[in-house]
């Protein structure tokens, strides 16, 4: 049970932007980093492969996983985080499981997920 | 100013801090604290103000009732004395409400608790031993092992780790920072963990 002190204060640094994205879907993540005075983006493309420790809080965090010549890298990404610029959604995917670990298995084409032809 | 306060611990969270990273919470809802009684060194030996948290209206009797009469503000179920300097101490009324403004955010604070009661627990639990394998045709799982030598010394050196009671001990955690203070709610957020069990007592202290 979720006490209504913590609950209110979870839901006042909730995000309601990216409440959209599932397992399987093909993002674009644009993260604002601060390096000394400037700032600037920095975009992560990868499949998503998880989404952990709930929805309905501040807490939530997916996994983003896409291969970098030829090494797998995943970043695990706060949802709510203020440091996240947008989520762009490039496509859906075709997936039949909440969290897509047997991703880390797999390499060259079997390692891509299809896509949802949904438009 | 009065340098601590009395509150009751919600729970844990974590949320996102000005840099946007996370920070570990402990949520502690705190106050508002009543002065019920100035200890003044005249009559008492020393300087201090004694506050009251938690309203409570039955089973009181009279002396107990006595007590609370002076200040005014109701009968309280927890109270605690905080030092304070003579000047101060001239400063404060009694009855006068001390809330979480007293705290500001970026402060480091010491709390203190009352850590869950663990029972009579074995020295794994108690004091972190590795125990032995559990398969394989080991006989030794959790076990205290070997507590001393033979003849020489011949006896078991005091303060040997020992299987006992562990737990429901006074726990004070020191230096933790105030992450933020909001008096509307009365609720003070502390980095990192608190000791006791959500709904436990906790003394915050400057």
């Amino acid at each position: 049970m979720v006490k209504p002190a913590i609950q209110t204060i979870e839901q006042r640094q909730m995000r309601f932007d990216h409440y959209y994205i599932k397992p399987g879907d093909k993002i674009a993540v644009h993260t604002r980093i601060i390096e000394g005075e400037k700032q600037r983006i920095q975009i992560f493309k990868g499949d998503v492969i998880a989404i952990k420790n709930g929805r309905n809080n501040n807490r939530t965090t997916i996994t983003v996983r896409k291969m970098t010549s030829g090494f797998g890298v995943e970043k695990i990404i706060p949802l709510h985080s203020p440091m996240l610029e947008k989520i762009e959604l490039i496509n859906r995917g075709m997936v039949r499981r909440g969290k897509l670990y047997y991703q880390r298995k797999r390499k060259g084409n079997s390692a891509k997920i299809k896509p949802k032809n949904i438009w | 100013m009065v340098a601590g306060l009395i509150g009751k611990k919600v729970g844990m969270t974590q949320i996102f801090n000005e840099q946007g990273r996370v920070v570990p919470v402990t949520v502690i809802e705190a106050g508002p604290c009543y002065i019920v009684q100035k200890k003044e060194s005249e009559k008492d030996g020393y300087n201090a103000v004694q506050i009251g948290f938690g309203k409570k209206e039955r089973h009181m009797t009279k002396p107990e009732l006595g007590h609370f009469k002076a200040s005014a503000q109701g009968v309280f179920r927890r109270l605690k004395e905080f030092r304070v300097s003579e000047e101060e101490l001239k400063s404060h009324t009694l009855g006068e409400e001390i809330s979480v403004s007293i705290f500001t955010a970026g402060e480091k604070v010491k709390v203190t608790g009352r850590t869950k009661g663990r029972g009579f627990a074995g020295v794994m639990k108690r004091w972190n031993f590795s125990g032995g394998r559990s398969t394989h045709g080991s006989k030794f799982h959790r076990g205290t092992g070997s507590i001393g030598q033979c003849v020489n010394p011949g006896k078991v050196w005091k303060n040997k780790k020992m299987p006992g009671h562990y737990g429901n001990e006074q726990v004070t955690v020191k230096g933790l920072e105030i992450v933020r203070v909001s008096p509307e709610q009365n609720i003070l957020m502390v980095k990192g963990a608190v000791p006791g069990a959500p709904g436990g007592l906790v003394y915050i202290k400057k």
